[in-house]
């Protein structure tokens, strides 16, 4: 019998504001421990918190991207347990009035496109951090630093059903939050991380079996990893006639297993009650609007005008869609020469290519989007052919310069003078004989070898299909 | 002259006229402390250096007034205890915001006053330190929880305090020491920095000599404020100015619940008699019903200790006050530190509110409540469709002897019965002494009013000082 994984994501994206989300603190990271607090987010007794503005026109600007409806009242609610990095015993949250509901992201599978849907989106504090002396230090730290920073919640419904959709999924939430601005969403940086459930049941079946919890997957490989060995793991649970408990599952990235970190009796009992501290959060329709005309074009949108306006195809277009940055580099690249489907090769195979390699992003690129432009004109009026233009690229990567100045200086410029290819042309035929017999006896494949003599002599300069079209006549000439 | 037995307004006008200056206020007070606070015991930290203080402070509406502040509101650099072992140690590196703008004002710190610890309780009792004496007979307590700034008051150990009210914590205390306390209404004073009981009932109010005292020092600490979400924006009044104003044709409500069975005889009567004195100044009286005051004593020992629960979750050891000596990993930690640093009652109400809000039984509890809340609110918006002010007594009964209800939290909750509703319904309410009982103790009268209709009250209260000169005809013998 088949299983199919049922697995929903909660994800904490933390907004790039520049103060705190309760009090006016910088939310600069990597400060010394402990410098960027102050009374309120050290719960010192008789502070009181005050909502930052910037915070919720963050997440109202995150919600409506990821195309939710924003409730015009929401509540924040207290979420009760102990922990040393928590300085107010509660954490102030949102709970049965969140800040927005209902809504979907679409991500692009094997199969075409899949829609997940959102369940709800809500805005709460991030806690400190509890560090652990080491060796035979015997006390543990607290650095409230990161105590008070602004997070969104994104829960997903359980629309997720592979390990890969989830990659797909988180992949697609961070571009969707770095295009917004509203944060960096790096999952290595803690600034996205994520908690799953996790359930299977007999394929095809509409019952939802019982689900484990997942946490503390610090990458997009770790997900999918910690996914893939835990479906396997409740699958062998119920194919040895055992049943799937519902606990919270750490998981273990050295070993490559999930390990029980609580039983449910133990899960806490949260209390949760509407925060009296805080009046509800009320926001007007103009808000809102005025928050939904301030974004930018988003992904899904980008990535169909991309396949419209330039006829890439949808994994092309998803491609230079995955980032604003991206996106942008292209367009400038096709505003200087009109040739869509070229540059979105060279951008895709030989620029990405190489920059992937070195770790970078596209902001990080030695080579300006016009001189993509002007390499792919230079191809397109035959100045230089394709293999040369792969030589200049590598060239214009690693030591910069246009390349029309590299052609020149390099002597690049193809040769088109027929009068002078027919000269490397008859000295080929001359020094191939065995070659040119073959050919003769109909074993016309072998012309692809002499193209490519003729194209070392003259290294690589000759027209390709000029060489090709003379060796051809020469040769069809000698069968007589 | 005893310039520790000034009032705050007439301290004011001697100041302003030349006629004595701070420095002397200051050392009457100090004086005044040194004679009589070792038996009444009102101070956990007395401001010794209050006399150098007067010397430089700023001009203003308090110039060098010394003034006590109760122990849970904090105080930059001094102390603030909340009276519990917890925070023994605790020195606020923050002023409240009615600190502050008593500052701004120039005000000079007489001392943080004694309390129940964290403002639980009617008597000061459950102070983790002492008990705190009633000025008038020092076998009773002053009430509470801000018992430590009305017997200050009352003993002229203070011009003027700050208590704070959660559920009749200045009130109450008032009416056992014979001096005015107002509740404002919720929103009016900032709560930033009154170290959080019950964030959604708390309010820190004026204690003080008179009903003019009561106004002047309200318009002072009054107003929204950035740092408190919950303070209303409401323009503040000049209310000293609003006092004389002629009560004439004010129609004042009686509510018969508050005057029903269990409450002492002397304590009903003299409200009554105090009531008909208003009557024969123009005032229009009937009796009118606030049906759910039933409930009031329920739902707010639900809602209290539930905020309380969680606001007192910050007290774990980790950041400042105390920590237990002896423990074994984190958990130990916690238990011992909270075990050994809250006092009973304290640790009453945190379970209380930790099993209200428990899963399963927040319906039944915390949302309930809630709802009854919302009922008694609609109780005073009615009776407010046809009334100006309503008056009460301030408590059932004047001040009990000391340990008398302290082995019965149920009999002392209900110490709280008449000023309960006040708080659940946010609305501003004032104790006034109204006259003596036959042991010679003090009887409050307490008026409530509309939301923000302050003035209205403080008029109504300033009519009945004058028309029963309590303060003229009685004085505490201590
Ligand atoms: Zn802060």
């Amino acid at each position: 019998m088949g299983y199919e994984a049922v697995i929903g994501l909660e994800v904490h994206v933390q907004l790039s504001t520049k103060s705190k989300v309760f009090c006016s603190c910088s939310t600069e990271f990597g400060a010394p421990p402990n410098t960027h607090v102050c009374p309120v987010c050290l719960g010192m007794p008789g502070s009181l918190p005050v909502l930052n503005k910037k915070a919720v026109e963050y997440a109202v600007k995150a919600a409506l991207a990821l195309n939710c409806r924003v409730n015009l009242k929401s509540v924040f609610a207290r979420k009760n347990y102990f922990y040393p990095d928590l300085p107010k015993g509660y954490q102030i949250s949102q709970y049965d009035m969140p800040l927005a509901e209902d809504g979907y992201i679409e991500i692009e599978t094997e199969k075409g496109s899949k829609r997940i849907r959102i369940k709800r989106v809500h805005m709460e504090e991030d806690a400190g951090k509890n560090i652990h002396g080491e060796g035979d230090d015997p006390f543990s730290y607290v650095d409230l630093n990161r105590a008070g920073v602004p997070l969104i919640e994104i829960v997903s419904e359980p629309d997720i059903s592979s390990p890969e959709e989830a990659r797909l999924y988180l992949q697609k939430l961070r571009t969707i939050m770095r295009y917004i601005g509203v944060s960096n969403a790096d999952m290595e940086k803690g600034e996205l991380r994520c908690d799953a459930n996790v359930s299977i049941r007999p394929k095809g079946s509409d019952k939802l079996g019982t689900k484990t919890e997942l946490k503390n997957m610090n990458s997009f490989r770790h997900v999918q990893r910690a996914l893939e060995y835990e479906i396997e793991r409740q699958i062998s649970v119920v194919e040895e006639g055992g049943q799937v408990e519902q606990e919270t599952r750490l998981w273990n990235p050295h070993l490559g297993i999930t390990e029980t970190m609580r039983k449910k009796e133990e899960e806490h009992d949260y209390r949760y009650f509407p925060e009296p501290d805080l009046v509800p959060l009320v926001l007007t329709e103009q808000f809102v609007e005025n928050m939904r005309s301030e974004l930018p074009e988003l992904p899904d949108e980008k990535k169909k005008r991309f396949m419209d306006q330039y006829g890439l195809s949808a994994y092309d277009s998803e491609v230079l869609c995955s980032s604003r940055e991206l996106a942008d580099y292209y367009e400038k690249a096709v505003s200087a020469y009109n040739n869509p489907k070229a540059i979105a090769n060279w951008v895709m195979v030989e620029l990405l290519g190489r920059l992937n390699k070195e770790s970078k992003d596209v902001t990080q690129s030695p080579i300006k989007p016009e001189q993509v432009a002007k390499l792919v004109e230079l191809i397109d009026k035959g100045t230089i052919s394709g293999k040369i233009g792969k030589q200049v690229f590598d060239i214009m990567y690693k030591e910069g310069g246009d390349p029309e100045a590299i052609v020149k200086e390099k002597g690049l410029v193809q040769i088109t003078d027929a009068g002078e290819i027919e000269k490397f042309v008859d000295e080929v035929i001359a020094e191939c004989p065995e070659e040119v017999q073959k050919y003769l006896k109909g074993k016309t494949k072998v012309i692809g070898y002499l193209v490519g003599q003729v194209m070392k002599k003259t290294k690589g300069k000759a027209n390709p299909q000029l060489v090709n079209k003379l060796l051809r006549e020469k040769l069809e000439g000698m069968k007589g | 002259m005893q310039l520790n037995r000034l009032s705050l307004v007439e301290a004011k006008r001697l100041v302003d006229k030349g006629e004595t200056s701070p420095e002397e206020i200051a050392e009457a007070v100090l004086k005044r402390i040194e004679e009589v606070d070792g038996k009444i015991k009102a101070y956990i930290t007395v401001n010794w250096s209050m006399v150098e203080d007067a010397k430089s402070v700023k001009n203003g509406k308090l110039s060098g007034i010394p003034i006590a502040v109760k122990d849970n509101i904090c105080t930059k650099g001094v102390k603030t205890t909340c009276a519990s072992k917890i925070l023994y140690n605790f020195v606020p590196p923050y002023d409240a915001t009615v600190v502050e703008k008593m500052k701004a004002e120039g005000y000079v710190l007489a001392g943080k006053t004694n309390l129940d610890e964290f403002a639980m309780g009617s008597s000061t009792e459950n102070s983790a330190f002492f008990t705190t004496r009633n000025p008038w007979d020092l076998e009773r307590v002053p009430g509470g929880s801000s018992g430590g700034s009305a017997a200050a008051v009352a003993a002229d150990m203070c011009i003027a305090s700050l208590g704070s009210d959660t559920g009749g914590s200045i009130r109450q205390p008032a009416a056992f020491c014979g001096v005015v306390g107002l509740k404002p209404t919720y929103g009016r004073v900032s709560r930033y920095g009154l170290v959080a009981f019950a964030s959604s009932l708390d309010q820190i109010g004026p204690i003080t000599k008179t009903v003019e005292d009561a106004a002047y020092l309200l318009e002072i600490i009054s107003g929204r404020d950035p740092m408190d979400s919950t303070s209303a924006p409401v323009d503040v009044e000049d209310f000293k100015q609003r006092l004389s104003e002629d009560v004439k044709g004010l129609r004042v409500a009686l509510p018969k619940e508050y005057f029903a069975e269990g409450i002492q005889g002397e304590v009903k009567e003299e409200v009554l008699s105090t009531v008909k004195l208003l009557e024969k100044e123009g005032v229009a009286v009937d009796e009118v019903s606030l049906p759910h005051t039933e409930y009031a004593v329920a739902t707010y020992y639900i809602v209290a200790p539930a905020e309380a629960s969680s606001n007192l979750a910050r007290y774990d050891g980790v950041k400042y006050g105390y920590r237990a000596e002896d423990f074994n990993g984190l958990i130990d930690m916690y238990f011992k530190t909270r075990s050994e640093g809250f006092g009973d009652e304290v640790k009453r109400r945190i379970m209380l509110g930790t099993y209200s809000l428990a899963s399963g039984y927040y319906d039944a509890y915390y949302l309930r409540a809630k709802k009854v809340r919302t009922l008694i609110k609609r109780d005073f918006e009615r009776v407010f469709e046809n009334f100006d002010v309503i008056i009460t007594p301030t408590s059932p009964t004047t001040a009990f002897r000391i340990g008398e209800k302290s082995s019965d939290p149920l009999t002392m909750y209900l110490s709280d019965i008449f000023t309960i509703s006040v708080n659940l319904a946010g609305v501003p309410a004032i104790s006034i002494p109204c006259g003596l009982d036959s042991n010679g103790l003090p009887i409050g009268l307490q008026i409530i009013a509309k939301p923000f209709d302050e003035a209205t009250l403080l008029k109504v209260a300033y009519r009945i000082q004058e028309l029963v000169d309590f303060r003229g005809r009685y004085s505490p013998k201590v």
